[in-house]
């Protein structure tokens, strides 16, 4: 990992329209993505974790949903945000990839898995028929395919889900590129797969300097995977940073509840943690931090005031007025 | 446990069969999706059914309520053997048992009001006379922290915790003494999965319920269940305590389950060699122990005979390397084992 950002994005704001009425669905999401970094970003479903990564790469699912504001940095690319729809298509596949939680949904089930991949190495890099399939053989090899000569030659149905989602992957990194977004990746796979694919994501970073951002409402795997994380609430970042400093000393009371909710590996008995309430409605967010209403900590001036993303030590920022104060060491 | 055995599962198999091969001329094939599982629960005791994707764990739970066929074996419950109950003793089991379903939105109708959706199951059971549906359905949802002020309210209009509220709250309504949970927390958020837990745990034991909780999230069975019953493709491979089973894995396909569980430990990354492969289809099962192709200790032995649930006391493991097992009678652990018996990687089944 290099101190050099790849993606830097600021204040990403993203809107629901429509005739009647507007609401924010992302409210100045801002972080940066470093080479061969692992990101992860947290949340629970609603809190707009995909959302996010969806308008950085201007796949917004609805005509509706609006960037709003702010920008996206690509290394070298300029403002993502900014371009033409023609030099968006350079930029997707080629520069940022996408893999989600269902590949077979997303995969051509009609083609089979050897000629998908192929014809995104012609169409991206212009290159003749033999060599973009030998090229996709050596990536089905380095996503841990085995057999790729006859394998390649499989349709989506005949492969199993934890193959499907290595063949997505091979799809998205056919053209090589320097950012891969995954959705939920292994979230419809089982334990035993999941830590598969984890493991592949894992090499590909070390080996290619892969920087990922990957989508989860997990901790347990952030913890396992990933470098930095951020926290998502109700649309917005509420905690931000290295990862053994946000999950060791979180400083937002939403983070802290979130860890104390797993259910640990020491077993343990009585009543499991639990956060009260439920996460709001976009559609009518409390005023001030959108925490405070399931806030233990929270008084007058949570109702009130959005407190802002803070760092309040070195790289790591949380957006809380009361910040955890005492630095509770993790158990071991 | 000195609780009356309440539910007695034995050999219970469930096949489904298929359609035949080579355009209809082939051989009949069946898919076999549960084989030859036994399971007892007494009442007040909760007892975990952890699986992957695939182990039959559902089918399982749906066949002994006769939610789904029996193929072979009994399901006593009271002693009464239910796997061919018919009439009066079927409509005896659907008053005692109970399921809660994976899908909190799928399992309740989007048409009923909460009110009607536990009203319903009152008067088809003949729980409550004229005039009283009301107060009991209010009794219901304060039971499972629900606001009585809900129950106007559809499906579409409640959370998805808030709707597994209403399905636990139906479950309870038939006053039953054993509850099959099936998944009940997957589909929710972890900050309100914890809710849902608790409240299980609470109804459990202040109502003394015998409880089977199927589920893929070993974490959550380790805090909720007194035993735990670990299945790969239609068997049970490993049953005991919880704890026991957590703390000394006999299967190594357990113990590649509870080293894969992403957790926050400082200890523990991700595993370095993980499970290789994934399980076959239940249609075309390996021969002998149907783990051994993903297995890391596999040796040739493996292929030659299913192996029986073994074991002192109540922790057994379906291993002919687990204690008690064909080649490990003297009972020492997996590793000593290991050690002792030095063995080459050529399968050849």
């Amino acid at each position: 990992m290099t101190d050099a950002p790849i993606l830097t994005v600021t204040n990403l704001s993203v809107a629901y329209e429509d005739m009647r009425t507007s609401h924010t669905i992302i409210d100045g999401v801002s972080f940066t993505l470093r080479k061969g970094e692992i990101l992860g970003i947290v949340g629970e479903s609603g809190s707009g974790k995909s959302m996010t990564c969806r308008a950085l790469i201007r796949l917004l699912p609805s005509s509706r949903l609006k960037v709003t504001g702010g920008s996206v940095q690509l290394e070298g690319g300029g403002d993502v945000l900014a371009l033409t729809p023609r030099e968006m298509t350079g930029v997707r596949g080629r520069r940022i990839g996408m893999i989600f939680q269902n590949p077979a949904s997303h995969l051509d089930p009609v083609m089979s898995i050897g000629r998908q991949i192929a014809e995104s190495i012609r169409h991206h890099r212009g290159i003749g028929r033999a060599e973009a399939w030998a090229r996709m053989l050596d990536i089905l090899r380095q996503v841990g395919i085995p057999d790729p000569e006859s394998r390649a030659n499989a349709y989506t149905h005949e492969f199993s889900g934890g193959m499907r989602q290595r063949a997505m992957i091979a799809v998205a990194l056919a053209c090589d590129p320097d950012i891969l977004i995954a959705d939920e990746p292994t979230t419809a796979l089982d334990v035993t797969v999941q830590a598969q694919i984890l493991r592949l994501l894992q090499q590909l970073r070390d080996e290619r300097g892969l920087s990922i951002i990957f989508i989860t409402h997990d901790l347990g795997v952030v913890y396992q995977l990933c470098d930095t994380v951020a926290v998502m609430y109700a649309g917005r970042v509420c905690e931000y940073g290295p990862k053994d400093e946000v999950i060791h000393r979180p400083r937002h009371h939403y983070t802290a509840g979130l860890i104390a909710c797993q259910p640990s590996s020491e077993g343990g008995t009585g009543p499991v943690h639990t956060i009260p309430g439920q996460p709001p409605n976009p559609a009518d967010m409390p005023a001030g931090c959108r925490f405070h209403p399931r806030c233990e900590a929270a008084n007058a001036l949570c109702a009130k005031l959005q407190p802002s993303l803070d760092e309040a030590e070195p790289s790591h920022a949380c957006a809380c007025h009361h910040p955890v104060g005492m630095r509770t060491e993790a158990k071991t | 446990m000195s609780d009356p055995v309440l539910l007695d599962v034995r050999n219970l198999s469930v096949e489904f069969s298929m359609a035949r091969s080579r355009m209809g001329l082939g051989p009949p094939r069946s898919l076999s999706a549960v084989s030859d599982v036994s399971m007892r629960v007494a009442a007040g005791e909760t007892v975990g059914l952890v699986g992957e994707s695939g182990s039959g764990k559902s089918t399982f739970g749906r066949a002994i309520l006769r939610l789904g066929e029996v193929t072979a074996g009994e399901v006593f419950l009271d002693g009464q053997d239910m796997a061919r109950a018919r009439r009066e003793d079927l409509a005896r089991l659907r008053r005692e048992t109970a399921m809660i379903f994976q899908d909190p939105y799928g399992s309740l109708n989007p048409r009923l009001t909460v009110r009607q959706a536990i009203g319903e199951v009152l008067y088809v059971h003949g729980k409550v006379g004229p005039g009283a549906a009301e107060a009991r359905i209010a009794e219901l949802l304060d039971l499972v922290g629900l606001d009585p002020a809900l129950m106007d309210r559809r499906p579409g209009d409640l959370s998805g915790g808030q709707c597994q509220r209403v399905g636990i709250a139906r479950a309870l309504a038939i006053e039953p003494r054993l509850i099959v949970a099936d998944e009940c927390v997957a589909a929710l958020d972890v900050s309100i999965q914890g809710q849902i837990i608790n409240l299980l745990m609470e109804l459990g034991q202040r109502m003394h319920l015998g409880m089977i909780f199927i589920a893929h999230d070993l974490a959550m069975v380790r805090r909720l269940c007194d035993r735990i019953a670990v299945m790969y493709l239609g068997r049970i491979v490993e049953e005991g305590p919880t704890e026991e089973v957590f703390k000394d894995p006999r299967h190594p396909y357990t113990r590649s389950l509870i080293e894969a569980i992403p957790e926050i430990d400082p200890a523990r990354g991700l595993p370095s060699a993980p499970l290789p492969g994934e399980p076959p289809s239940p249609v075309d099962l390996p021969q002998g122990c149907a783990f051994h192709p993903r297995c890391p200790l596999a040796r040739p032995e493996c292929c030659a005979a299913v192996p029986p649930l073994v074991g002192p006391r109540a922790h057994r493991a379906a291993c002919i390397l687990a204690p008690g097992g064909r080649l490990n009678e003297a009972g020492g652990n997996l590793s000593e084992t290991l050690s002792a018996t030095p063995h080459e990687r050529t399968m050849t089944c």
